[in-house]
């Protein structure tokens, strides 16, 4: 085992497996923002439970940041990597002949993602943090689905830009979910279901995204 | 057919190098691409120009010499080819044609169009082999049946004529598809399975000591492929490296 | 008393082998690993015999001109190789296999040498496939088999279209081996320049690097030389590029003789020369022929319209087709030999009925193949009365599944589709049987310097079977060579590291920079092309399918006025001091301007017809090879003596005392 985290191939699993991780929080997001659109108060039962329960905040949410900032530090990385492994550059390279767009550009739609969390950490994150930490309000299970709707409502620029986030995340995904099998050493009989499903989630889901927002946007006009 | 060629032009390794233009004329449908890069030479010859050096043997497909990045692509616009197998009917009265050589930090360029592919040798050194006296004191041949699908498995991962047009087309300069081949050749055979461990290990750690990137599965390197070698290669290899990893 | 001595051993033929191994003196292993070799060559000779020779404990040190030994030309080797195995049950042995290459070859083989190939034959399959050779298989998992041309059984072994690639594949992973172990160092991109004999002995070489520009010295105890064929003479052929007689005409400049160098295999089917500046030949395989019809336009009016592209081939009426070799040899029709093929096609086309914008090619028809398999299909599967568009899709079908990768081929090159229009082929330069002569152990008449696969003049006699070069090259360097090679070296044991400063690597190096100053103190007026495309055009339209007295007479003079305009106005480019494909291409046609004048002699003297070899004046009323056994059943080694028209010639007698000679027929 020793010495394995250093070869490209030891990388590029831990690339794929913290992917893999990301994708099943993903899914747990969009499972549980998607009941604000059917039923505020599953919605904020959901969302006070995740915001209260100790092994979600003292255990979970840390996995998650330091999958998040591994994903994004070894995507760094690799793309610098990478750009070493050729020094000098061709003069014309017709990458669009033999690889799509969003195979190519994983560190483009992934910047754009990142600099999306950002925002959403702005949005959401930090003023949680500051609600429960520094201003130490008392708890409050039913103030979620309002605080959520706020942000989109009369806000067009705002619904806007997370729409545009997910349209990346979704080319992110087109490649990366897929991708990540490949790298896992999954080749056989299933692949063509298993491209299917990827496929399919990495369209669906960050779409469901921008329904949501959209959704609130025009519910509170 | 008129063509105006803009081909890169380097002394030797420690040279910047650059691009010239030269227009070649009398281009026939029928000729290959190095037919029409001779008629270029010639035409250099004659002027007194040092010619164009390329890489290129056989000129049948198969010995893996010739190495063109045309318009962007290793090997042209065709596929399942090598340049040496392209023809200019491709092409159209007055194009332009890009003639670079393959790039990638472990492909150094020894002169214009001509790279050193070594590392691609050094990498089969590591590990590209069945550990096997050739004594002609090995078992009958048909004391080891294996399985058709197998058989051609192998055979399929082996066809990969070491061209390096994976790494070319590679936007990460990965050889992945190159290492993967000769890794599946032999995991695919149970000749090959007592020091598979071992082979994998040692061949991918060459891999990476020579400066390749990683592999990011966009598939360029399946469809620039002469011989179509398959990306189910690289899963194998990813497999067998992880296995390797684990269990040894 | 003649100066060969090919030191046959004694015995009945079958035994002289095992005895022979027996006998001979071993070098221990101890002592190996103060011996070095240096083999020139990485092809399938000399890649098993570089891997072999380092893993009995010698140093080996490879020398190829390509960028890595894989790319060898026994890379591009389709068909197959052929073996005694007897898997198939039908009848198949050594000796079986021994007839028919001594046959084949027109008896003008050794006959020990042949059989002992025959012998390991078995031994190559079990090393290939225990080193990972992806070899054909049936279903039930065991290797398959398939027949060639010439033959009553399946004995060849494949790997699709790609059995030398396989096998080179195989060979070089044998050395890498050896290279990890550190006991090969692989010296490519190098170029061997001459030979270096130290009190007679081969003692190394002087090697150009080809990046660097820069000549260096390289000593050994003996010298292998696996460096292939010389069918660029011709210019046009299907050898690659870069092949080249260099390190086998410098040998032959030292001393070792030059045997049977008009012995050249013509291939009838490959893709005709397209235009003027084509470089390059390209093989269709021989099993075309099993379900094609070769003809030409009965008439010349219809040729001269096909040329000028007034007329399709499909335009012309059956009654207006000659299908000349129908004609000719009802008995094997389309299926006669190699060598019978390519000469009826040149026939037709000197005669003016070519095809092609050239005129020279003609037609490989797959029309009728097409109706007969559609209508065998349409019956098996119950239509009664099919109409003429299904039986042509079925028929086209069949001949997909047979053959469909060879049309991509043809397809992708010509740009016409074979199964509308008929194939156009013409034969061409393919393999050369002849090349320094060896003794039973493979050694040229210089002692320590030995020959190895088509560098050798073989086990082929005037023509090889098909799926026979793959074998030999195998045998040699897996199997033979390794063996006999320590017979020369135990007297070594003692000897030493051999130095490259004595006055013969001085005088050798010294040599090699003054010839190669000299091809750029020319006038400089021709590129070398210019000479190699003229030479070719000699050595073809004089010495090429069928060959004259005349003809050959004006060749000599004609290659040796060529060869003089040479050294005087050719024009090489660039600098010696760097990677100079002008500097190599020049030195090789150097080499090839006095090997083609030894090649035209070599024939003119050689008064019968055989094998590949045919002379005009020597043929049946009929137009078939007339073979002097009584007079020619020999092999004729050539001795340098200052040039090559001056060549002395030693006889080496066939003795043909297992096989009775016998005149082949086709009709």
């Amino acid at each position: 085992m020793a010495g394995i985290s250093k070869t490209s191939i030891a990388r590029k699993v831990a690339m794929a497996l913290s992917g893999l991780f990301l994708v099943l929080f993903l899914a747990q997001h969009f499972t549980i923002n998607f009941t604000s659109v059917v039923s505020p108060s599953t919605f904020n039962e959901i969302s006070h439970f995740m915001g209260t329960n100790f092994v979600v905040q003292a255990i979970l949410q840390p996995i998650l940041i330091a999958g998040v900032v591994f994903h994004f530090v070894m995507g760094f990385i690799l793309d610098i990597r990478n750009r070493k492994a050729r020094s000098v550059s061709y003069a014309k390279f017709n990458g669009g002949a033999n690889a799509p767009w969003v195979s190519r550009n994983m560190i483009i739609s992934g910047i754009v993602v990142l600099a999306f969390l950002g925002l959403h950490f702005y949005d959401f994150w930090i003023p949680e943090l500051i609600h429960k930490y520094v201003e130490t309000h008392p708890d409050d299970p039913f103030r979620y689905y309002d605080e959520t709707v706020a942000k989109f409502a009369g806000d067009p620029i705002r619904t806007g830009l997370y729409a545009f986030a997910f349209v990346f995340l979704m080319l992110h995904l087109l490649h990366g979910f897929g991708s990540s099998f490949q790298t896992m050493g999954v080749n056989n009989k299933y692949s063509g279901a298993i491209n299917i499903f990827t496929k399919a989630f990495a369209i669906v889901i960050p779409m469901g995204f921008v329904f949501i927002a959209i959704f609130h946007y025009f519910n509170n006009l | 057919m008129k063509l105006k060629l803009k081909v890169w032009r380097q002394e030797d390794a420690q040279d910047k190098g650059g691009f010239q233009n030269y227009d070649v004329d009398g281009i026939d449908g029928d000729m290959s691409f190095l037919e029409m890069m001779d008629v270029l030479n010639n035409n250099l010859v004659n002027e007194g120009i040092d010619p164009v050096e390329f890489d290129h043997d056989c000129r049948e497909g198969i010995c893996g010499s010739c190495s063109l990045q045309i318009n962007g692509e290793p090997h042209g616009p065709d596929r399942r080819i090598t340049t040496c197998q392209l023809h200019m009917r491709k092409f159209k009265d007055g194009d332009e044609i890009v003639i670079e050589p393959f790039r990638a930090t472990a492909f150094p360029v020894i002169k214009d169009l001509v790279i050193d592919r070594s590392a691609f040798d050094r990498i089969q050194h590591a590990g590209g082999y069945i550990s096997v006296n050739t004594s002609g004191n090995t078992q009958d041949a048909n004391s080891i049946p294996i399985e058709k699908q197998d058989a051609d498995d192998s055979f399929y991962a082996a066809t990969c004529i070491g061209c390096g047009a994976c790494v070319a087309a590679c936007k990460n300069a990965s050889a992945m598809l190159f290492t993967s081949a000769k890794v599946s050749q032999f995991a695919l055979l149970p000749q090959g399975e007592v020091e598979a461990h071992e082979r994998v290990i040692n061949m991918v750690n060459q891999m990476d000591a020579e400066g390749f990137g990683n592999c990011t599965n966009t598939g360029a390197c399946y469809v620039e492929c002469p011989k179509g070698i398959s990306l189910e290669n690289i899963a194998r290899l990813n497999r067998e490296y992880l296995s390797a990893s684990v269990f040894s | 008393m003649s100066v060969l001595e090919s030191k046959i051993p004694e015995g009945p033929i079958e035994k002289k082998w095992t005895k022979h191994k027996n006998e001979i003196n071993l070098v221990n292993p101890a002592n190996k690993r103060n011996i070095d070799i240096i083999v020139v060559g990485t092809g399938l000779a000399g890649g098993s015999a570089a891997a072999t020779l380092a893993e009995l404990g010698y140093n080996v040190k490879t020398f190829c001109y390509q960028d890595s030994p894989r790319r060898a030309h026994s890379i591009a080797a389709q068909g197959g190789i052929n073996a005694s195995k007897n898997y198939q049950g039908d009848g198949d042995s050594d000796y079986r296999l021994f007839y028919d290459t001594v046959k084949g070859g027109d008896y003008r083989s050794r006959e020990a040498n042949v059989y002992r190939l025959a012998e390991v034959s078995s031994n190559i399959i079990d090393q290939c496939v225990a080193q990972g050779v992806p070899f054909a298989r049936e279903y039930g998992g065991l290797l398959d088999n398939r027949s060639f041309g010439g033959v009553l059984v399946s004995r060849t072994f494949y790997a699709k279209g790609q059995t030398g690639q396989q096998l080179l594949l195989g060979a070089y992973s044998a050395m890498n081996r050896q290279i990890n172990r550190g006991k090969i160092q692989s010296f490519n991109r190098h170029e061997m320049m001459d030979l270096v004999l130290v009190d007679g002995k081969a003692r190394g070489i002087i090697a150009r690097d080809l990046v660097t520009g820069e000549i260096e010295r390289h000593s050994a105890h003996a010298v292998v030389l696996a460096s292939g064929g010389y069918g660029n003479v011709f210019y046009l052929s299907t050898n690659a590029m870069g092949s080249n007689v260099m390190a086998a005409w410098r040998a032959h400049k030292k001393g070792a003789f030059f045997a049977n160098p008009c012995f050249t295999q013509i291939h009838p089917t490959c893709i005709p020369v397209s235009g003027e500046l084509q470089s390059k030949l390209t093989l269709m395989s021989e099993s075309l022929r099993n379900d094609g019809r070769i003809w030409v336009p009965k008439h010349k009016k219809d040729a001269e319209a096909i040329r000028e592209g007034k007329l399709k081939p499909t335009e012309i009426a059956e009654e207006d087709r000659d299908y000349y070799l129908e004609r000719r040899y009802p008995a094997f029709g389309n299926l006669v030999p190699r060598d019978v093929a390519s000469r009826a096609a040149k026939e037709r086309c000197d005669a003016g009925y070519g095809v092609n914008k050239t005129g020279q090619a003609v037609y490989l028809d797959f029309k009728a193949a097409i109706e007969r398999y559609g209508k065998e299909k349409a019956f098996t599967s119950g239509h009664k009365n099919p109409i003429k568009e299904e039986i042509i899709k079925l028929g086209e079908e069949a001949v997909e599944a047979k053959y469909g990768n060879l049309f991509e081929m043809y397809e992708k090159i010509t740009d016409q589709n074979p199964y509308k229009t008929p194939m156009m082929i013409f034969p061409a330069v393919h393999y050369t049987m002849g090349g320094l002569w060896v003794d039973y152990n493979l050694m040229t008449t210089i002692p320590g310097c030995y020959a190895a696969g088509e560098a050798n003049f073989s086990d082929h006699g005037a023509n090889r079977l098909g799926a026979s070069a793959l074998m030999q090259g195998l045998a040699d360097g897996y199997f033979v060579l390794p063996y006999t090679i320590g017979d020369y070296l135990a007297a070594d044991i003692r000897t030493g590291a051999i130095s490259t400063e004595s006055e013969e690597f001085e005088t050798a190096e010294k040599e090699v920079k003054d010839r190669i100053q000299r091809l750029y103190n020319t006038n400089g007026k021709n590129p070398v092309d210019y000479y190699h495309k003229k030479l070719g055009k000699i050595m073809w339209d004089k010495c090429g399918m069928s060959r004259n007295e005349k003809e050959l007479k004006e060749a000599m003079e004609e290659i040796k006025a060529l060869r003089e305009d040479f050294w005087e106005n050719v024009r090489v480019t660039g600098k010696a001091e760097t990677k100079n494909a002008e500097l190599e291409k020049a030195g090789r046609v150097a080499d090839f301007l006095e090997l083609g004048e030894l090649f035209a002699k070599d024939a003119l003297e050689r008064n019968e017809s055989c094998g590949g070899h045919f002379r005009e004046e020597y043929q049946t009323e009929d137009g078939e090879a007339l073979r002097d056994d009584e007079n020619f059943r020999f092999v004729s080694a050539w001795e340098y003596v200052g040039n090559p028209r001056d060549a002395k010639l030693h006889k080496e007698q066939l003795e043909f005392e297992n096989i009775e000679l016998k005149t082949r027929s086709y009709k």
